[in-house]
């Protein structure tokens, strides 16, 4: 099972994601944004970071890369992706998830530890999470604040599009409406989450909680999800 | 009449003079304008060099050490540590944001140019009254600065400190200590060997900004405004540094490089001198060659410019092409801008080089000036060192001690002091500062460093490493050789509590106008301070950095050490927190307080007459104590430590039930003086817990060391109580009709809200949603159950809290 790591100029979680993804059980590769071959990958992760430098707008420049041509493929080929951080950005501005993240509530960026509810244990993303617990792992930036207009996001509740909330005496770190911390597309495939799992995915960094997440992923590949 | 050019440039007449002396003939204005700069106290060292060649810098391990861009440190398993601090002080009073995070930047390119990847920042940060506007413009942009530079780049900031001091009104300190992580096989050079290989300039074109910053900037005493040396500032792009950051250590895995020099200050001049002169080569440059933003520049702006994210590496011809494919990948420009040349000089040519690096005909030798006169041979000064008429100093150690704090500790309630300490701008959280950096970024961060130590693991193996920065300026301000030891002292032991082993010292040396007599002496009295510190804990000094003239029209910084440790842990999963863990662990003081309280945050907070006398360090006893907790935490006896500094052991005691969010019972021997027993900042000590079984074992291990033991009580409770008994007690002042506590009895809840409300609070901030205790730094997570959300839960369901708009939680202040 092979799960691509996105690389932009500029993101600086594609190291840590490719280990916490091998960490998983996964055969895990480096996808440079030029190209447009995803190297057979069944899942492909969009890390953190500041793509193209974020310069513009969180996630803006790097929706026109070559990468992304082909990650829309995989998508309507029924291929999983998972955007975190800067790489949910990147997949809101490219309109392959709903919504928009905006400036944090606080008006600066935001590092800390947030437990999230898993809303569904029934997506691929979020089968290997055992029932009634809560999720530790960071956050950490600026513009994380999940916004969407009132009755896309009445929408969005209804047909169980989010995934995660920010719960537990932590918050919600952004202000993001209805503590929202993670979400997917309509078709189920494509998700994006602020807080990284990829931190998260040992025991030793304070949590292994994230590697629910990314077991999840692996287990789903596995079964043949993708294309 | 307008001055002369070399007096324009910041050279002095004599300085001149000693130019014409190494030439044998005048300068012409751009050789002038080179020698300014790399004549600089900034980049020469010239007033401090004789000081600084008298610090310990052998030690076992140590791969490179002063003079490199960055010490390095073998750790065994073929990896090496490469740490270093430097600052950013003047640019950062100028312009905060951009002050800071260049700071960072140019710190990061010295690690990544000895082939280390960059894997921590710790920043030392020194500002006056946080009531203040100016202050709290300066504190917001330069945290913005190093947060927004870090967290672009991918290095987690996992330390430092945040101080104020009225002395740094004018003039605050911003210094950054950035660790990197190698493998020995790749440790690289700033260095140019071997004529004819080809001088390469990585990243950014050259532009305007940063003109004369080493000389205009870091070199001089602040005027009452000066919105004029702004262009002096250099701009950061952290986007361009990361993709330098990649790109230069690929070329390093690779082999591609013969040396690899960051450019910093004095720019191009800079980088050329000193990585020829280090080889004994010369450099001829190419003027024409070198890439830049602006359209006309001078020659003498593209040889001193201090734009950013640039680096110079030294290729050999036939593997250029590998060079560019690598840069190519990464975006960063590559330019060809000179030849390595055999002659000693740097030459610098307009109108174009030949294939052998020849001038073309018709072209015109600018510069040509040997390497060595800019770098190694630049002028050096004796200055005059002249200590202060009225000074005060630590007694000798074991000098009788008979105390008289003066302060007015009758009828004082302790609780009520312990609360006002932890909650004053000092002492009190970090977490308004740490919530802005990006700690966890590269997932190897173990500590955040919100505590104490920052730690972080190595990947592929059981280690780890722990990192953090101290400076003592509330005792240096009185007396700078104990300030400096101070901090060794203090940072060493900050490391050592984890259990970890100090592999050397880096430090920056923040002191006043160096031409001074009283700031050289100040100078001249830190390194010694810093000297023999490091000599008696065996400690080498693996590198630093010096910024002078840091002074303003209100007056002379307070002299500044800043200390800069990392520390090995063999096994990162026995390392020891700081908090305490368990009910009936039991509570221990290691060493022994001495009287003075000078220079502490008690003192401070009483605002009356300040005692002359301060602590004294006995190097001989720190040392036992740091053996002590080694031995101590490698038999596994400790359950936690905590180092005794800012606050005195009540401070310290606090700070372990806040961060365990569980009190303790506790009694204390207080001699004469209450004060000085709960709020002192005598040096060597450290409060351990243990489980009960385990205390035996650590007094055998304590007396082998003749360190004093200190049995204080146990873990439990809500409620952190300590009784006072003997002679200083109250028993004595009742008898005398003074009403004062016998006992200081606060619960955990009420000091965690002073603690947490500090910093916010100083500053003016009241959005700010400090993080719940437990949540900061992740020692002890374990999954937590929570309820099982409901599907397609909708809007009110979260428990969700937003900073700067939802309630603030915990209890209300005021309680007792």
């Amino acid at each position: 099972m092979r799960v691509g790591v996105v690389v932009f100029p500029g993101s600086n979680c594609d190291r840590d994601t490719l280990h916490a993804a091998r960490l998983a059980g996964a055969e895990a590769v480096p996808l440079w944004h030029e190209t447009a071959d995803l190297r057979g990958s069944s899942v492909v992760i969009l890390p953190g970071g500041f793509a193209y430098g974020d310069y513009l707008r969180a996630g803006a420049l790097a929706r026109f890369s070559p990468v992304m041509s082909a990650v829309r493929a995989h998508v309507q080929r029924g291929g999983l992706v998972l955007g975190i951080c800067n790489g949910f950005q990147v997949l809101a501005e490219a309109g392959l998830l709903p919504g928009a993240l905006l400036r944090n509530a606080s008006l600066r960026f935001e590092h800390r530890w947030v437990r999230l509810a898993v809303e569904r244990r029934d997506t691929p993303f979020t089968r290997a999470v055992p029932p009634g617990i809560l999720l530790r792992m960071p956050v950490a930036h600026g513009e994380g604040c999940y916004y969407l207009p009132d009755d896309e996001l009445a929408r969005l509740e209804a047909s169980g599009q989010v995934l995660f909330r920010y719960a537990g005496p932590e918050g919600n770190p952004n202000g993001s409406l209805h503590d929202i911390a993670g979400i997917m597309d309509a078709t189920g495939r494509v998700c994006g989450l602020m807080p990284h799992p990829e931190r998260a995915a040992e025991a030793i960094l304070g949590s292994d909680d994230g590697l629910l997440l990314l077991r999840s992923l692996v287990e789903s590949g596995a079964a043949g999800v993708a294309a | 009449m307008a001055l002369p050019l070399h007096r324009r440039l910041g050279l002095t007449d004599g300085e001149l003079d000693a130019i014409r002396v190494r030439l044998g003939r005048d300068p012409n204005d751009l050789e002038l304008a080179m020698f300014s700069v790399m004549w600089s106290e900034h980049c020469s060292y010239k007033s401090s060099k004789p000081l600084l060649r008298t610090l310990p810098t052998g030690g076992s391990g140590v791969v490179a050490g002063p003079g490199e861009a960055a010490g390095v440190v073998s750790i065994g398993d073929g990896l090496a540590v490469a740490f270093k601090l430097e600052s950013h002080n003047h640019p950062s009073a100028v312009e905060p944001y951009q002050g800071a995070a260049t700071g960072v930047g140019g710190i990061l390119r010295d690690i990544f140019s000895m082939g280390a990847r960059p894997i921590a920042v710790l920043d030392g940060l020194k500002f006056g009254d946080p009531e203040e506007a100016r202050t709290r413009h300066l504190v917001r942009g330069v945290v913005g600065g190093v947060g927004g530079y870090g967290n672009c780049v991918g290095v987690p900031t996992i330390g430092g400190e945040l101080v104020f001091h009225p002395s740094y009104a004018g003039n605050p300190l911003v210094n950054v200590m950035a660790v990197g992580l190698l493998e020995e096989r790749h440790l690289t050079h700033a260095t140019a060997p071997g004529p004819g290989n080809l001088a390469v300039l990585l990243g950014s074109a050259t532009g305007r900004d940063g003109i004369g910053g080493a000389s205009v900037l870091a070199s001089a005493t602040f005027g009452e405004d000066d919105p004029s040396k702004r262009p002096s500032v250099q701009v950061g792009d952290p986007f361009a540094e990361k993709l330098l950051i990649e790109a230069s250590l690929e070329l390093i895995e690779r082999g591609l490089l013969e040396g690899l020099q960051d450019l910093g200050a004095a720019g191009i001049t800079c980088a050329v001198s000193e990585t020829a002169d280090r080889a004994g080569t010369g450099i001829v440059v190419d003027l024409d060659a070198i890439p830049r933003r602006d359209a006309g520049m001078e020659p003498f702006e593209v040889m001193i410019s201090e734009s950013q994210e640039r680096m110079l590496a030294i290729v050999r011809p036939e593997r250029l092409a590998g060079v560019r494919e690598v840069c190519e990948r990464w975006g960063v420009p590559v330019a060809v801008i000179g030849r390595v040349t055999d002659d000693g000089l740097v030459t610098v040519v307009a109108g174009g080089l030949d294939e052998a690096g020849r001038p073309v005909p018709g072209a015109t030798v600018l510069a040509a000036v040997p390497a060595r006169s800019l770098a190694s041979d630049a002028i050096v000064y004796q200055r005059a060192s002249q200590p202060p008429a009225h000074r005060r100093q630590a007694p000798a150690p074991g000098a009788p001690e008979s105390a008289s704090d003066r302060l007015p500790i009758r009828g004082m309630d302790p609780g009520a002091v312990l609360r006002g300490l932890v909650g004053s701008p000092n002492l009190g959280s970090r977490a308004w500062v740490t919530t802005q950096y990006d700690a966890t970024v590269g997932a190897d961060t173990v500590e955040d460093g919100e505590r104490a130590a920052g730690i972080l693991r190595i990947r592929g193996t059981t280690k780890g490493l722990a990192c953090a920065t101290d400076a003592v300026a509330g005792v240096g301000w009185f007396d700078p050789y104990l300030g400096a030891a101070l901090a060794v002292a203090e940072c060493s032991r900050n490391v050592v509590a984890t259990g970890a082993r100090p592999l050397g010292v880096t430090n920056c040396l923040n002191f006043g106008d160096p031409e001074q007599p009283e700031a050289f002496w100040q100078l001249a009295e830190a390194v010694r301070g810093l000297a023999d510190a490091c000599r008696a804990l065996g400690l080498p000094v693996t590198g630093g950095n010096v910024s002078l003239y840091n002074e303003s029209p209100a007056g002379r910084i307070a002299p500044t050490t800043q200390v800069g440790v990392v520390g090995l842990l063999r096994d990162v999963t026995r390392r020891v927190p700081p908090q305490f863990r368990e009910s009936g662990d039991l509570v221990l003081l290691l060493g022994e307080a001495v009287p003075g309280l000078a220079g502490s945050a008690y003192a401070g907070l009483a605002g009356s007459a300040v005692e002359e006398r301060l602590p004294s360090l006995d190097l001989a006893r720190e040392a036992a104590l740091q053996d002590l907790v080694l031995a101590a935490a490698d038999a596994g006896l400790l359950a936690s430590a905590q180092d005794v500094s800012g606050g005195g052991l009540a401070v310290a005691l606090a700070e372990c039930a806040i961060w365990g969010d569980v009190g303790a019972r506790l009694t204390l021997q207080v001699s004469a003086e209450p004060a000085v027993e709960l709020f002192g900042e005598s040096p060597s000590r450290m409060v351990v817990t243990v489980r009960p079984a385990d205390l035996g074992p650590l007094e055998r291990l304590a007396a082998a060391r003749g360190v004093p033991v200190e049995l204080l009580g146990s873990v439990g409770g809500d409620r952190l109580v300590i009784e006072l008994v003997g002679g200083g007690a109250a028993g004595a002042a009742e008898e005398r009709g003074a009403s004062v506590a016998d006992a200081l009895d606060c619960s955990v809840a009420s000091l965690r809200h002073a603690w947490e409300q500090a910093l916010p609070r100083a500053l003016g901030d009241d959005t700010f949603a400090p993080p719940p205790v437990g949540t900061v730094a992740p020692l002890d997570a374990g999954r937590i159950p929570g309820p099982v959300p409901a599907r397609g839960a909708g809007p009110g369901s979260g428990t969700g809290r937003t900073p700067g708009t939802g309630p603030t939680p915990g209890p209300g202040g005021g309680e007792r």
